[in-house]
């Protein structure tokens, strides 16, 4: 089973436009060259993985698109507004109303269940799906009042994509959401994102250092040392079961 | 209601944290239950004082003198801003107890029955008011009462002028205007010693040769009225009649001692508290910063699903407040059921018509304030933490701990050092900041168990200073009316004394300036072998042949130093009014005294030999005929014994500091062992994961502990000089609040207090080992070994 091939040739209009980033930052007693001048368009609905060797500065560009850090030095906007130059307020509302973000290691409060974990969210934004729904979504409804502990890492991950997916977001962000599963467990949280994509036509941003995981996206950028070193369109955007590991 | 999810995070994270948050609970509440114990306490005793007062009229200036005619009060109810004025007669007579033979004082005081007083009004507990045509009739107060097992149909006899008189008690009364009784001339009150009895004015004026006159004149004040005005213009019209110098309300004997005892619950039930409060914020704050460091990722997680550095602030801001909540409920229950109980030993010190306990709602809430305030205070640091980690950050692991070779390896030790041993140096050592909180933590718990039981030493050098170094005499007899020297050779006679040594004492106002203080001048030979004069640090004074010896307390009071000049008003006899220089200064622990060489006195006086009483040596075996002997003769108007007076003093102690010291102590030891278990539980939830390690390669359970325990110790260890340094320099502080013109507290902290709090904390430190050591032997390796920290 193969998706049809996107149009190449329409440009959606653009969600991120990113211009000239760097970053530096410390980290104990080293100083580190995250991004070393990146610049990169985001489009509407657009399924895009961001593909590089761990320390090739993709998590950093990630999180500032999510307006959790700022660039040393560069522009981000978003929808035409300036993250950039936002206030730390600013950037919480932009979180709190557009982003959903998805991590390696699931951040899930070990303290809440599966359905606590998904309300903490949808208790603060405005029209969300309910949590039920939002783990429907990712098929946990069988697991609704198991804690963190009591799930297996794919099913926490799962909350965690319910989690991100229940304020219906306009962009999704995932940052090495397989990273610390296995490949079977791995396809079932591509597969979740994916249809996230599909149906909820969320702008998506994976990080992977796994190439194969390229292989389902519209669009894969490489990133290298902090600089972009390829960019390109894939003419068949396979599904995550399709993937060769 | 629904709970919010971030809420339910809360409870489940308190949860967790039950053990800590109780031990943290427990030292908040200690600090509220003080709070509201005092406080209340105060409240009650304040709030039945006034209305007694008010009920019973009691008045606002006292003056007593030698005797008046009926015609100088009008002239003091004519004086500008007096209300209403009484005239009696008040006279202190030698008591005949039958089956004590220590001689008992009495004070007459005459009434105009059957009419009530119209001022100092009496509260009859029991019997009834003295009729009409019965002059032998008498009111008793309730203390000597009930020391001496008197009531109504009883009789007592006394020695009025000279003749013995029996009185028959038909009431058993309390008054405003002794409250606290205490005998003239003396520091502690001794109900079984000194009675006030109400009886027939008349026939107690023709007793004592004061009919159509007084000698002891109140009155009370219009609203506006100037007090010393009144009291200046009121010295002025009895100075003809041998005034004594008239005394404001707040100078009243047992209304000073009851404002006294009030100022000090207020300040006690003021500064214990914020000591404990202190505390409880300090291991807050510990406990929360440890929270929100282990937390981090999960904050970062929250930061980034959107939530705001304000609402994350709060979230751990409730937890703190959570806790303080739980410790001031259980502070303000505990509180005031000590408050209630300490009310009622107030009941047996002050003699109240009914003393019921008040808990008013404004204490209540300011116990629940301060709980409040020290859980914010706590959480203040952890709460910034919280809110200034970026979250992009806190994403990333913790970058490894430097740690480095520890002080003693680097002194070249290290061969010395086993690996354990080396990891508990270099851990005390990589965090020097949190070890030396935690060293502040358990000094400040010993501080505190020094501050709650240091009073004993301090009361002890007290009375031994007083009645052992001072007061060599076993009995201190008291004339009439000044005598001369051949009535201490009388009374050197006497089967069973064996020393005997002249007193002059004589009633005079020491005046500086605008300062002044009525006080009994006390003439004695210029190196008494028996009542001495000594100063706390330089031992035994010889009198100077001219000059006052003033106490340090009186000096400072007056703002006198040695050199200058006070004007002394002698309130008897001829009353001169002369300068005399302060000739020394001497440092006492009771009361406030002024002395004279006795030689000197009488010149001053005008006089020859007189005395006005006698110090006497006793031999123990003749001192029950010595007693009634003092009993029958009629120029002795008190005898005074030191062993009742010693009891008296301890059983007072034993009363009211017992009770106090009992609740410090209790309060003293939660606070050490929470402080001691909660450093042993955040080192525990640190270390876990690394002495879970350290089992995988094959570590002992006993060799674990001793890592995570060893470090406990050390900190213990340095701990217990510096809280013990620092419980004497809170025991300074205390005693310098406490200085009044009643007491000062010498600064004394024995060998045996200090062992004794280093003892309370080892025990608290050794539980706290036990219950992290079975929480070790528990550790489930795997688990910890998984999770990501």
């Amino acid at each position: 089973m193969s998706s049809p091939p996107s149009a190449p040739s329409a440009p959606k209009p653009s969600v991120f436009a990113a211009r000239d980033l760097t970053k530096v930052y410390r980290m104990g007693e080293v100083e580190v060259q995250a991004l070393r001048g990146v610049s990169l368009d985001l489009h509407e609905s657009e399924f895009l993985v961001l593909l590089g060797p761990s320390g090739s500065g993709k998590s950093t560009l990630l999180n500032i698109l999510g307006g959790l850090d700022v660039p040393t030095a560069g522009t981000v906007t978003y929808r035409g507004q300036n993250l950039t130059s936002a206030d730390e307020r600013a950037l919480t509302m932009y979180r709190r109303r557009h982003v959903g973000f998805v991590f390696q290691f699931y951040n899930l409060i070990p303290s809440l269940t599966a359905r606590e974990n998904v309300a903490l969210v949808t208790d603060i934004v405005e029209r969300p799906m309910r949590p039920e729904e939002a783990l429907e979504l990712v098929n946990l409804a069988h697991r609704l009042d198991h804690f963190p502990s009591q799930l297996s890492g794919g099913e926490q991950q799962r909350v965690a994509i319910a989690r991100a997916v229940a304020k219906r977001p306009d962009v999704l962000l995932c940052d090495e959401p397989t990273g610390a599963l296995d490949i079977a467990t791995g396809v079932l949280v591509l597969q979740a994102i994916d249809q996230v994509n599909r149906e909820l036509g969320t702008t998506t941003a994976v990080i992977t250092h796994n190439a194969a995981v390229s292989g389902m996206a519209d669009r894969v950028v490489t990133l290298s040392d902090g600089r972009i070193a390829s960019d390109r369109r894939n003419s068949v955007k396979l599904s995550p079961a399709e993937l060769q590991w | 209601m629904v709970i919010r999810p971030l809420d339910r995070k809360l409870l489940r994270d308190l949860w967790t944290l039950k053990g800590q948050a109780f031990a943290i609970s427990l030292v908040i509440s200690a600090g509220v239950a003080m709070f509201i114990m005092y406080l209340s306490t105060f409240h009650s005793l304040r709030l039945t004082q006034e209305t007694y007062y008010e009920r019973y009229r009691f008045g606002h200036v006292f003056a007593a003198l030698t005797r008046a005619p009926m015609n100088v009060l009008e002239r003091a109810a004519d004086l500008p801003g007096v209300a209403r004025v009484e005239a009696r007669v008040v006279v202190d007579v030698t008591l005949d107890v039958p089956d004590l033979t220590e001689p008992a004082s009495g004070r007459l005081i005459g009434i105009d029955v059957p009419a009530r007083p119209m001022l100092n009004d009496v509260f009859i507990r029991r019997g009834r008011f003295p009729a009409l045509g019965h002059p032998d009739e008498v009111l008793v107060s309730e203390g000597f009462a009930l020391a001496r097992d008197l009531h109504p149909g009883d009789s007592i006899g006394a020695m009025i002028n000279g003749r013995r008189r029996e009185l028959s008690i038909v009431g058993i009364a309390l008054s405003p205007e002794y409250i606290y009784s205490i005998r003239p001339g003396e520091l502690i009150p001794d109900d079984s010693r000194f009675g006030i009895f109400w009886m027939h004015g008349r026939g107690l004026a023709a007793a004592f040769n004061m009919e159509g006159g007084f000698n002891h004149l109140s009155l009370t004040l219009l609203p506006g009225a100037s007090e010393p005005d009144v009291i200046a213009r009121l010295d002025r019209l009895l100075a003809p009649s041998g005034g004594l110098g008239a005394l404001p309300r707040s100078l009243q004997t047992s209304h000073w001692y009851l404002d006294n005892e009030l100022a000090q619950l207020q300040s006690v039930g003021l500064v214990l508290p914020i000591v404990f409060l202190l505390v409880a914020a300090f291991l807050l704050n510990v406990v929360l910063t440890r929270i929100v460091s282990v937390q981090r990722e999960q904050i970062a997680a929250l930061k980034a699903l959107g939530y705001t550095n304000r609402e994350l602030a709060w979230h751990y801001t409730k937890l703190s407040l959570l806790i303080g909540a739980a410790g001031g409920v259980l502070g303000t229950v505990f509180g005031a059921w000590m408050g209630s109980g300490m009310t009622a030993i107030y009941n047996d010190f002050f003699r109240f018509p009914i003393l019921t306990y008040n808990l008013p709602a404004n204490v209540v809430f300011g116990g629940v304030a301060v709980s409040f305030a020290a859980a914010t205070l706590g959480a203040l640091n952890a709460v910034r933490r919280a809110a200034a980690l970026p979250p992009a950050e806190a994403m990333r692991p913790e970058p490894p701990a430097r740690y480095r070779h520890s002080l003693l390896e680097r002194a070249g030790l290290a061969h010395y050092l086993s690996p354990p041993v080396r990891m508990i140096l270099r851990n005390v050592g990589r965090q020097p900041a949190r070890a030396a909180t935690a060293v502040a933590g358990v000094a400040a718990s010993i501080s505190m168990l020094i501050l709650g039981t240091f009073f004993l030493d301090s009361i002890g050098v007290l009375l031994d200073q007083q009645f052992f170094v001072i007061q060599r005499q076993d009995v201190t007899v008291n004339f009439v009316l000044p005598a001369s020297a051949r009535s201490l050779h009388e009374v050197r006679r006497l089967p069973g004394v064996i020393g005997a040594e002249p007193l002059r004492a004589v009633p005079a106002r020491l005046r500086s300036a605008q300062r002044s203080r009525i006080v009994s001048v006390q003439g004695l030979v210029a190196e008494p072998e028996l009542n001495r004069v000594v100063d706390v640090t330089g031992g035994a004074v010889r009198l100077p042949p001219g000059g006052l010896v003033l106490s340090l307390k009186l000096a400072e009071v007056l703002a006198v130093g040695v050199g200058e000049v006070v004007t002394m008003e002698v309130l008897d006899g001829r009353r001169p009014v002369r300068e005399v220089p302060v000739a020394g200064i001497v440092e006492e622990y009771m009361g406030t005294s002024a002395y004279m060489e006795i030689g000197a006195l009488r010149r001053l006086l005008g006089e020859g030999d007189s005395l006005s009483g006698a110090f006497l040596r006793v031999d123990p075996a003749e001192a029950d005929v010595l007693y009634q002997r003092l009993k029958g003769i009629p120029f002795v108007a008190g005898v005074s014994l030191k062993r009742s007076a010693v009891e008296s003093f301890q059983r007072t102690i034993a009363e009211t500091f017992y009770v106090m010291i009992f609740f410090n102590l209790l309060f003293s030891s939660v606070i050490s062992f929470g402080v001691v278990y909660n450093a042993a539980r955040i080192s525990l939830s640190e270390r876990s994961r690394e002495l879970a390690s350290l089992r995988v390669l094959g570590f002992t359970r006993g060799e674990i502990s001793l890592i995570l325990l060893g470090e406990l110790a050390v900190v213990v260890v340095l701990a217990i000089p510096i809280g013990l340094l620092l419980g004497y320099i809170f025991a300074g502080a205390l005693v310098a609040a406490f200085n009044t013109e009643l007491y000062r507290f010498p600064l004394v902290v024995t060998p045996r207090t200090y062992a004794y709090a280093a003892t309370v904390v080892l025990i608290a430190a050794s539980l706290s080992g036990l219950a992290v050591r079975r929480r070790l032997d528990r550790l489930d390796l795997v688990a910890v070994l998984k999770t990501r920290e």
